[in-house]
């Protein structure tokens, strides 16, 4: 059975296809807007350093012969870039992570942390903190490995325990939710038995921040972050296929166990990634999905660059308000990304109209 | 493309839910399905979709063992029609539509898949929805969209589960004249679940009766559909007269 071609232009064909252009001028754009704002967030900071001065330091790297002060180098490569990108990245990582784990689960309420993930990281590194004792030997990353390796083994166990059931959305979240109780209780125990200086450093781990970023750090995470993310977008037209149900997507060929088991790892590995530098950074995983989809609807092939875009857009603007606002003390990330993003998002919401992008 | 099951067996968990089916669909057929609630007919196109493994028995598409085909080879020959469909997030009918071709397509779509949406949409007459979103649709609706997902996949059968359950009888017409329209223009056949057996009795060319886990008979429909085996299967009375195009019409009197 097969259908002729036809010179003709359908209507619903015209339809689609300016539908599929906005959407990628749109993504074009929110690429351009993260750019954008990346290179503006170098020009703003503690120190008093003029626009102008901190542009020509970001040039100077590009363009060879252009004379900088030392003095702005420094504060612009060394301490402003690092921490930009960082936010970039961890921001981008999560909104696709968020995308793909609420794909994967069918359900609009699940973040990256849900399966017990963030507690995990979480546990691992007051273990580190609090005995100095890591899965990997001793020494100043004790902290990042062991926060790594335990979301890893949170999702094994998770994935384990709910594969004994045949491996239902069901299982997953319940025994995800359940995990993240137990290493909850572990955390409290380790904060109970703390010193005052360990326990600020759990508190402060668990709060999140990007103030302690070195470029080494986004130099390891860039390739995995960029490399996880297109492997990922490669299974959105799975993703979509089983939103519809595990019974359609099967009878699309799709193999939904294994797609399901391989999509929740590539997002475990990417969430664990980040947060082993960054501590817990809430919130921008469950909601730049959520946003994306009011925005410009469900299809994965938008919505996983597009969730990952607004992820870091959401995250940069939050930490640069939060570094910059009442400096020399910073706020805490995770409370201006709710305080910008929970009005938007509730805007939204509200508004429900979905369809501005037609 | 002929399709034979044989003594095909399945069971959820430790029970039995059919037991040695064995039947035949030809090309360019219409296959229906009876049998009262719990009877086993989802299941039964559940495993010949290969959506449930069979725990015995083999399914053979032009003598040709099913189960030996990739996934993506045999998602291009069976195109599945759920009861009913829940999208848990907002998609546009055309992106819904569109995700039947992707047994055909790599990562990209091409123009030649968006044409073959866009003349579905318009062969089922639900041209103007495309861009409408799913979950804001009625039950009619939905179902023509599921429909248009399978036809895409350009399929060689169709399964039907219950595809007019829930409907008004205006959709439940139509809906059946597509499936009408599809075998006889394109040489496929289809199988379909059927709840209102005057429904199947007019537009199929074989009805299957199961009971008990078996197939009870199969035959034309003026051969099963009558007053003594609707008695049997169904523990009902009824008056069966000769309706429209001398296909039986049945009138259930009463529960016995
Ligand atoms: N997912 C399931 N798990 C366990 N038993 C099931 C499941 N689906 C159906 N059954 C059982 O299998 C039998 C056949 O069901 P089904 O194929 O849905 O019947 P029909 O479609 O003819 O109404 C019923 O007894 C039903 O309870
Ligand atoms: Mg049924």
């Amino acid at each position: 059975m097969s259908i002729n071609e036809d010179e003709e232009i359908l209507y619903a064909e015209e339809v689609y296809t300016r539908a599929s252009w906005k959407k990628t001028l749109l993504t074009l754009f929110l690429f351009i807007m993260v750019l954008t704002l990346g290179v503006l967030a170098t020009t703003i900071g503690a120190s008093s350093l003029g626009i102008s001065e901190s542009l020509h330091a970001l040039l100077a790297e590009l363009i060879p012969g252009e004379e900088v002060s030392h003095f702005a180098q420094v504060v612009v490569l060394q301490l402003r870039l690092p921490r930009i990108l960082m936010a970039i990245i961890t921001g981008m990582s999560l909104g696709v992570a968020g995308a793909v784990m609420q794909g994967v689960l069918r359900n609009p309420l699940v973040s990256p942390f849900t399966l017990g993930l963030s507690s995990g990281a979480a546990c691992g590194a007051a273990i580190a903190i609090v005995l100095g004792v890591g899965i990997l030997g001793t020494g100043q990353y004790i902290i990042m490995i062991n926060a790594f390796l335990f979301s890893l083994l949170t999702m094994a166990v998770v994935y384990g325990i709910a594969r004994i059931r045949g491996t239902s959305i069901e299982t997953l979240i319940l025994a995800g939710v359940a995990m993240g109780y137990l290493f909850s209780a572990v955390i409290s125990l380790l904060q109970y038995a703390s010193g005052n200086e360990q326990l600020r450093e759990i508190v402060f781990w668990l709060m999140g921040g990007l103030y302690a970023t070195k470029s080494e750090s986004v130099i390891i995470l860039i390739p995995i972050v960029l490399f996880i993310t297109i492997l990922l977008m490669r299974y959105s037209w799975d993703l979509n296929a089983m939103s519809a149900g595990e019974e359609v997507a099967s009878s699309l060929g799709i193999n939904v166990s294994q797609v399901r088991m391989i999509c929740l790892f590539l997002s475990t590995v990417l969430t664990a990634s980040v947060i082993a530098f960054t501590g817990i950074i809430g919130f921008i995983g469950l909601v730049s999905p959520h946003l994306c989809r009011l925005m410009i609807g469900s299809d994965h092939r938008y919505l996983i660059p597009w969730s990952g875009l607004t992820g870091a857009l959401l995250l940069l603007v939050s930490d640069t308000i939060g570094r910059t606002m009442i400096s020399p003390t910073e706020i805490p990330v995770g409370v201006v990304t709710s305080f910008i993003g929970v009005p938007f998002f509730l805007y939204l919401l509200v508004r429900r109209k979905r369809r501005w992008w037609q | 493309m002929k399709l034979s099951v044989k003594e095909l067996s399945f069971g959820y968990g430790s029970t039995s839910t059919l037991e040695d089916i064995t039947m035949e669909v030809d090309e360019g057929k219409i296959v229906s399905l009876v049998g009262p609630n719990g009877a086993g007919k989802s299941t039964l196109i559940k495993c010949i979709d290969r959506i449930l493994k069979p725990r015995k028995g083999t399914v053979f598409l032009d003598g040709k063992q099913a189960a030996m085909l990739t996934s993506k080879d045999f998602s291009k020959m069976m195109g599945y029609v759920p009861q009913s469909t829940h999208e848990v997030f907002p998609y546009t009918v055309f992106d819904v539509v569109l995700m039947g071709r992707r047994p055909h397509i790599g990562w990209r779509v091409n123009a030649n898949d968006v044409k073959i949406v866009a003349k579905t949409l318009k062969f089922l007459g639900i041209e103007d929805f495309a861009s409408r979103y799913f979950d804001e649709l009625s039950g009619g609706e939905k179902q023509k969209i599921a429909m248009a997902r399978a036809i895409v996949q350009e399929p060689e059968f169709l399964l039907l589960d219950e595809p007019t359950s829930n409907l008004d009888i205006r959709h439940q017409l139509e809906v059946m004249n597509i499936v009408k329209k599809l075998v006889l223009q394109r040489r496929i056949s289809a199988v379909m679940a059927m709840h209102d057996l005057n429904l199947a009795s007019r537009f199929s060319d074989i009805v299957v009766m199961l009971k008990d886990r078996g197939i009870y008979t199969m035959g034309d429909p003026v051969s099963v559909l009558t007053p003594e085996n609707i008695e049997k299967v169904y523990g009902v009375k009824s008056e069966v007269k000769n309706g429209h195009m001398d296909r039986p019409y049945i009138m259930p009197l009463e529960p016995i």
